[in-house]
């Protein structure tokens, strides 16, 4: 069934095929370069079955699709992984979460040691991809790692220098997000809750709850809402990124870009400050009000903001996009090809840096972004030198976005608010937004009685952590700093 | 050579010479003040998402507060945020604001070991653990780093390595998966050591408080040397409560 971005739908519209029906139509939808499979989830329908959805986006005719089936947990399930490897986190998750049996899932390994799996064990035995070999040596690394990030597990096999493979073990984050937003009830609890879900994207997950809440409310957009919100996500980019400049020059010591991209990221959070009290944003984006409207004069302070900002930020940036040291470090290192790209399912950023044009807020928009006729910033080489640059040009694109929507800034400090009140009973509502990182997925299933009865949340960190353990292969282990900050993935993002 | 350096003139000076006084830019939500004035407690009780405003006196516990600002937006009259910065404290009872209260939230001299400042009092090192944080307490400890604020100036660091560390600053509300890292590199610190419990998370488990996936027993019978609440904590209120334990001024 066709369904729209953000729109809520009866779930009882959703037919349930077999198996063996959803298993073809999955995949050959898949087969199609422009189709990517943004969620796939289970949900008990008894004690014995479970209804399956997959949502697949086609970001050349600009649909999305959700395909169901309906199984008996004691089936074993032919693996969509086995062909598409871009399933393997959602067949994973089926798996710890509800115990739904894979016969032929490549890498049926839990995914995320969830508090409340059916299947997995402990974290501390988890199985890890071995060579017996003389001429190999494993090194591992983490949960604790050596910055002040979060904390994940990386077990290379290395050939002297050289990385062969790389296995990322996550889960160590995992506070149980998914089943407290349904024990917490309160609007305000559950509207933190998704700010929570990614500190570096609270933007990004907060608006895609939020436009997935006031859906199932019955709720239209407030156009005073969208217009706070599509400023918000732009400004999240600009600030984000320029971190992430100031962090990829830090880790091939090129101190001057560490210290001016860092410094000038300050005023980009700090612009958050002014807006809402926070440099990350928390408290600013709510279902259906707002306590902070963007107004004439914070768009005044923003411009003069952005214009101490972009001639500083132009200069640091095409200096070291000149720098033969620079270059030689982020040039064909951590390579991920458009083919590769495609088989793991890339989103957002790491997957337009490898030539796939993969951002919702061009194939699928939501808030003001079809007004803005976005074209992708897109890079052919797929390594650090292109996930860098596509990270310098949406910066310049997002200024731009922003002087635009700000030209047409409403007057006044007027209020956006639509009611909510119960939620619609049946309903299912699918919310994609571009965050910086790539597309935020938040999902929502009502009860009979209007209760919210699942609840689902996709980081693009799910699928692009595949892609940083490929990226990695063949390169010397001393370059896997700069090829993890050019992915600048999520932990608490994929662990929920 | 010569761009680096025009690069370098044009960033201009970028530090904070004073990080006690300075001035958060905007509208930063700090230490609040509750008035006498009449209010529906009970709708402050109910409205607050994570339970730390209580009534008769109302008071705001600054380690459960995401410092949203919705109970001030309900009732301004009754509610207001500071703009002052300085809120951490070596006493979990001193982070609880009552209805009439104004003054700075303070640590108190006396619960501070000896130890620490004549050991740590020019030098401190610290390890930084993420025990389910959603990364933005991370981002802003690192940012306590950068040129802005220079936590260095101070010779207070983040290190690598809990065996080169004086304490561990912890964040986020402690997942399960994370509770035995945790003590790892607690245990793997050498005494004495500090124990810096960094954001509201942290402190109280924040939004995250009763999700079955956390273990916060672990903290259990551990000493507790600071807490610094923020929803992530400010650089500036990490670095003064810092300074603060250690009984340094601003030099």
């Amino acid at each position: 069934m066709f369904v729209s971005n953000g729109l809520a739908f009866d779930v009882e519209a959703v037919g349930l095929t077999d198996y063996a029906t959803f298993y073809s139509s999955v995949l050959s939808r898949l087969e199609k370069p422009s189709c990517h499979c943004l969620l796939y989830f289970g949900r008990m329908s008894s004690d014995h079955d479970v209804s399956l959805y997959a949502v697949v986006a086609d970001d050349e005719a600009h649909t999305l699709e959700v395909l169901g089936a309906s199984a008996a947990l004691s089936d074993t399930l032919l693996s969509l992984s086995a062909e598409r490897p871009e399933m393997h986190a959602f067949e994973r998750e089926l798996c710890e979460s509800l115990g739904v049996k894979f016969s032929n899932h490549p890498w049926l390994k839990p995914l995320r040691y969830a508090h409340d799996r059916k299947e997995g064990g402990d974290i501390y035995d988890y199985p890890f991809f071995d060579i017996e070999s003389e001429e190999f040596h494993r090194v591992g690394v983490g949960p604790i790692h050596a910055g002040i990030i979060e904390p994940g597990h990386f077990r290379f096999i290395c050939e002297g220098e050289k990385i062969h493979h790389l296995e990322i073990q996550l889960g160590w984050q995992h506070r149980g997000v998914e089943s407290l937003m349904l024990a917490k009830e309160k609007l305000l609890q559950r509207a933190t809750i998704a700010e929570g879900v990614a500190g570096d994207t609270v933007v990004g997950h907060s608006t895609a709850f939020a436009l997935m809440y006031e859906a199932l409310a019955g709720a239209q957009v407030d156009p005073r809402l969208a217009f706070d919100r599509t400023v918000a996500l732009e400004q999240e980019r600009i600030a984000v990124h320029t971190g992430d400049l100031s962090a990829i020059c830090t880790d091939i010591a090129y101190q001057l870009g560490n210290a001016v991209f860092g410094r000038l990221r300050t005023p980009m959070i700090n612009f958050f400050q002014k807006w809402c009290g926070s440099r990350f944003a928390k408290s600013l984006i709510r279902p259906g009000y707002s306590n902070f409207p963007f107004t004439r004069s914070l768009a005044d302070e923003w411009i003069k903001a952005i214009e101490a900002f972009e001639p500083d930020f132009r200069e640091m940036a095409e200096q070291m996009f000149d720098l033969p040291s620079v270059l030689s470090r982020i040039e064909r290192t951590g390579v991920v090809t458009t083919e590769l790209a495609l088989r793991l399912g890339l989103e957002g950023m790491a997957a337009k840096a490898s030539g796939v044009a993969r951002d919702v807020r061009a194939s699928h928009p939501c808030l003001l972004y079809g007004g803005l006729g976005l074209e992708p910033v897109v890079k052919r080489s797929g390594d650090v030198y292109a996930r860098a640059r596509v990270r310098y040009e949406e910066v310049l694109q997002s200024i731009g976005n922003i002087r635009r929507l700000i030209a047409e800034c409403p007057e006044g400090d007027e209020r956006g608010r639509v009611s909510i009140g119960r939620l619609l009973p049946g309903k299912m509502c699918i919310s994609l937004v571009e965050g910086w990182r790539g597309v935020c997925v938040h999902a929502g299933v009502t009860d009979s009685e209007g209760r919210l009865a699942a609840y689902k949340v996709v980081d693009p960190s799910v699928h692009n952590w595949m892609g940083l353990a490929m990226a990695v292969r063949g390169n010397g282990i001393s370059d896997f700093p700069i090829c993890n900050k050019s992915f600048d993935l999520s932990y608490c993002g994929h662990d929920l | 050579m010569f761009d680096s350096l025009r690069i370098l003139f044009h960033q201009g000076r970028q530090y904070i010479p004073d990080v006690t006084t300075t001035d958060v830019p905007g509208v930063f939500r700090g230490r609040p003040v509750i008035s006498s004035t009449p209010a529906d407690e009970d709708s402050l009780v109910e409205l607050c998402p994570t339970g730390a405003i209580t009534a008769r006196p109302l008071a705001i516990d600054l380690g459960r507060c995401t410092f949203c600002g919705e109970c001030m937006f309900a009732c301004p009259d009754k509610i207001r945020f500071t703009k002052d910065y300085h809120l951490a404290t070596n006493s979990r009872e001193a982070l609880v604001i009552s209805e009439g209260a104004d003054s700075p939230v303070a640590l108190d001299p006396d619960k501070v070991r000896k130890e620490i400042r004549s050991i740590f009092g020019r030098s401190l090192k610290l390890r930084e653990v993420s025990a389910g944080g959603d990364g933005s307490c991370e981002m802003e400890l690192n940012a306590t780093g950068n040129v802005n604020f220079d936590i260095g100036r101070f010779g207070i660091d983040f290190v690598a390595s809990p065996r080169h560390a004086d304490g561990i600053v912890l964040t986020g509300p402690v997942s399960e998966n994370m509770a035995e890292p945790f003590l790892d590199a607690y245990n793997a610190v050498p005494d004495p050591k500090l124990l810096i419990l960094a954001g509201t998370d942290a402190i109280s488990g924040g939004i995250f408080d009763g999700s079955p996936a956390l273990r916060r027993s672990v903290l259990d019978g551990l000493h507790v040397d600071l807490y610094v609440p923020g929803n992530p904590v400010h650089p500036l209120t990490f670095v003064n409560g810092v300074l603060a334990l250690l009984g340094r001024k601003n030099r």
